[in-house]
């Protein structure tokens, strides 16, 4: 699902004024970064032009900085981003029978959104939870010890 | 100061979240004040207990007791049996379920003696602690090259993974004359199966604050910035609010006890790449670029963070500073082994009976920590191999439980004591399937700038992909062997030089499944 999304004046203003704010800070480009995915849920190429152009910088450097880090990215999310975590303690515990389970119920593959656009499933690196493993996390709550179908259809329903 | 009959401490970490803690301490207190015992009891939330049990744990003193996996229903019958009647509830004690009595080890602790003890987030707390004793200590009686020799003296090591002496890191950024010199903490804990650095964090923030103050004073810096991982939002809180109280009580900020030293401390937030860990992609990250490592020499304590001289410590060396400045470096030579000084913190998981957090000495041998601190192997299941150090650490299986854990006697079996994971497998388990996930690990984390990790390590995981299911033959598994030992001679940082030591040490323990698995 990337069809794109026309953003608003209001958007672009906001993070707009956040650059100017932080532009003579000593390299404020992960920072004002991190606030433009806030702002518009992702960073589409003509958000990253629009960063460089204003911060006067290469679109490749803005580039270069979204690509690298896992918490960028380019495409836009579902509501609820489901991360799955495939650190070793979760992968020994079974973490790809999780992921099975939920690209089964939610009906998506890894990395992708939901066509109502609630949730996106994505995985991630070991998040330090390893006594729960295996263990998801959406948004702000960790769930342990995932081992039936059950249990993630009444974690999603919580969501839904 | 009121005076309480009993304390009920409440280990307050991402498990207990989970299960709810936050109502639960709700409950509790409106039970204890129905019981018309709110003058008697005081119910503390701390941070991570002495013990990891499941669920919301407590542990109620002075009679020491330790329940696990309490629920909002148990609530009534705790209060009633326990509090009112002084008869702790078994069904719910730690130890009647385990039949092990776990080792707390608290005479023989340095990083986590306050944690699960003293409230995280209260500073008067860690003061009543003895907290700030080293800072002062450090700060006016002491000069920055005392402070360097005694920390020289300790033995302390880095704890991130790599083992160096941390005084004589510091004694090359100590003497040099620069406009600004920085402290960085290495917060960004990403070995898969790690989790140390975050409990340390939430168990007791502020002695981290004070290593890193104790640091600053030694070297010179007048800003520190801790590099931390998004993912840990409760360690971003109370190391904020730390930093806050402290400067409130003038123990940060401009002229720190009249001493004429100037410090702030900053978090900085990761944005998520495994690379970050190295040193100086740490500071490239820190500068708002790409993780990139950077060539070295110049090291960063010559030129660092904005080229300006830079100390990058992990969080675990420098929670061990001010025990080291407070009590002198004999008596913390009293720990550890005499060249391996001091303790570890471990954190164990799989398949043992309490996976979670412990804090020995160093040179406490491989079984002694997994039979006494995670409370052995969980029952029916048999100890296979354990992978000692996260994915850039080593495999190691029964024969090698006698070895001693630390840096010098891990040596000799071409491994590394690392981030302290422990991840424990049991006869059930696939040696094959483990190197996979590692080696898709390493694939994933690669940054990309030299071409012997980004091309070795896809190679490595298309191999073992091909040898996981099957399809493999010996050769490939020789091949995997070859192409990691070229990638440790010639990759730019540790990252690419890693893969060896989880390949070499699966091949010279568990030959026999690599061999079953290719004649399928």
């Amino acid at each position: 699902m990337t069809t794109a999304k026309a953003f608003t004046n209001e958007q672009y203003a906001k993070l707009g004024a956040v650059i100017d704010q932080k532009k003579d800070l000593r390299n404020p480009l992960i920072e004002i970064l991190r606030i433009a995915q806030e702002i518009f849920g992702y960073l589409p190429v003509e958000v990253q032009e629009f960063v460089a152009s204003r911060m006067n910088i290469p679109v490749s450097k803005v580039h270069g900085v979204v690509t690298f880090y896992n918490f960028f990215t380019m495409t836009p999310k579902g509501k609820h981003i489901i991360n799955v975590c495939t650190g070793t303690a979760c992968y020994v515990k079974g973490a790809l029978r999780v992921i099975q389970m939920l690209t089964e119920q939610l009906n998506v593959g890894m990395g992708e959104t939901t066509m109502d656009g609630l949730f996106t499933l994505s995985a991630v690196r070991c998040v330090g939870a390893c006594s729960l493993a295996p263990v998801i996390v959406i948004g702000e709550d960790t769930f342990g010890r995932i081992e039936k179908s059950d249990q993630v259809k009444e974690i999603i329903n919580r969501y839904s | 100061m009121k005076y309480y009959r009993s304390h009920i401490l409440v280990g307050i970490n991402e498990a207990a979240k989970q299960a709810g803690v936050d109502v639960f301490v709700n409950k509790l207190q409106d039970q204890i004040s129905t019981a018309g015992l709110a003058d008697e009891i005081n119910v503390l939330e701390t941070g991570p207990l002495a013990f990891f049990g499941r669920g919301i744990c407590l542990t109620i003193l002075p009679e020491n007791v330790n329940y696990e996996n309490v629920a909002i229903e148990d609530i009534v019958e705790l209060v009633e049996e326990h509090l009112l009647k002084g008869r702790p509830v078994h069904r719910l004690m730690l130890d009647s379920a385990a039949q092990f009595k776990p080792k707390f080890n608290y005479d023989r602790r340095i990083v986590l003696k306050n944690s699960g003890i003293i409230d995280p987030e209260s500073i008067d707390e860690y003061l009543g602690a003895g907290g700030y004793e080293a800072w002062e200590k450090a700060l006016l009686n002491m000069q920055p090259a005392d402070i360097v020799n005694e920390v020289k003296a300790s033995g302390l090591r880095g704890r991130g993974g790599a083992g160096f002496p941390a005084g004589l890191k510091w004694s090359f950024t100590a003497p040099l004359n620069a406009e600004q010199k920085y402290v960085v903490v290495n917060a960004d804990e990403g070995e898969p199966g790690t989790f140390k650095d975050r409990l340390i964090m939430e168990g007791d923030p502020h002695q981290l604050l004070e290593g890193i103050m104790i640091c600053a004073r030694a070297i010179g810096a007048s800003m520190a910035y801790i590099y931390i991982r998004g993912e840990y939002k409760l360690c971003i809180a109370r190391l904020e609010k730390a930093i806050k109280q402290c400067h409130a009580y003038g123990i940060l900020g401009r002229n720190i006890f009249d001493s004429g030293f100037d410090l702030d401390i900053g978090i900085k937030i990761g944005a998520g790449a495994y690379v970050c860990g190295e040193e100086t992609a740490l500071i490239e990250s820190l500068e708002g670029n790409r993780g990139n490592p950077r060539w070295k020499p110049p090291f960063p304590g010559v030129k660092g963070l904005w080229q300006y001289p830079t100390v990058v410590n992990n969080v675990e060396t420098l929670a061990n500073v001010p025990f080291i400045i407070k009590n002198g470096a004999a008596e913390y030579r009293q720990f550890g082994t005499d060249e391996c000084t001091g303790t570890k913190v471990y954190t164990i998981l799989g398949d043992v009976a309490y996976p979670g957090l412990c804090e020995v000495d160093m040179g406490a041998t491989l079984r002694t920590v997994i039979n006494e601190y995670g409370g052995g192997m969980k029952k029916g299941f048999k100890f296979k191999a354990a992978l000692v150090g996260g994915a850039a650490g080593v495999i190691l299986s029964d024969r090698m439980l006698d070895v001693k854990m630390d840096f010098v006697s891990l040596n000799q079996y071409a491994a590394v004591l690392g981030s302290g994971a422990i991840l424990v497998m049991n006869e059930h388990q696939s040696i094959v399937d483990m190197l996979w996930s590692i080696l898709r690990f390493f694939r994933h984390e690669s940054c990309g700038k030299c071409s012997p990790c980004r091309i070795g390590t896809q190679h490595l995981y298309d191999l073992i992909s091909k040898i996981r299911k099957g399809e493999g033959s010996m050769d490939d598994v020789e091949m995997l062997h070859t192409i990691a030992l070229t990638m440790k001679q010639t990759s730019f940082c540790a990252l690419g030089q890693s893969p060896i030591m989880a390949i070499a040490s699966a091949l010279d323990n568990f030959r026999d499944e690599f061999i079953a698995i290719t004649k399928k």
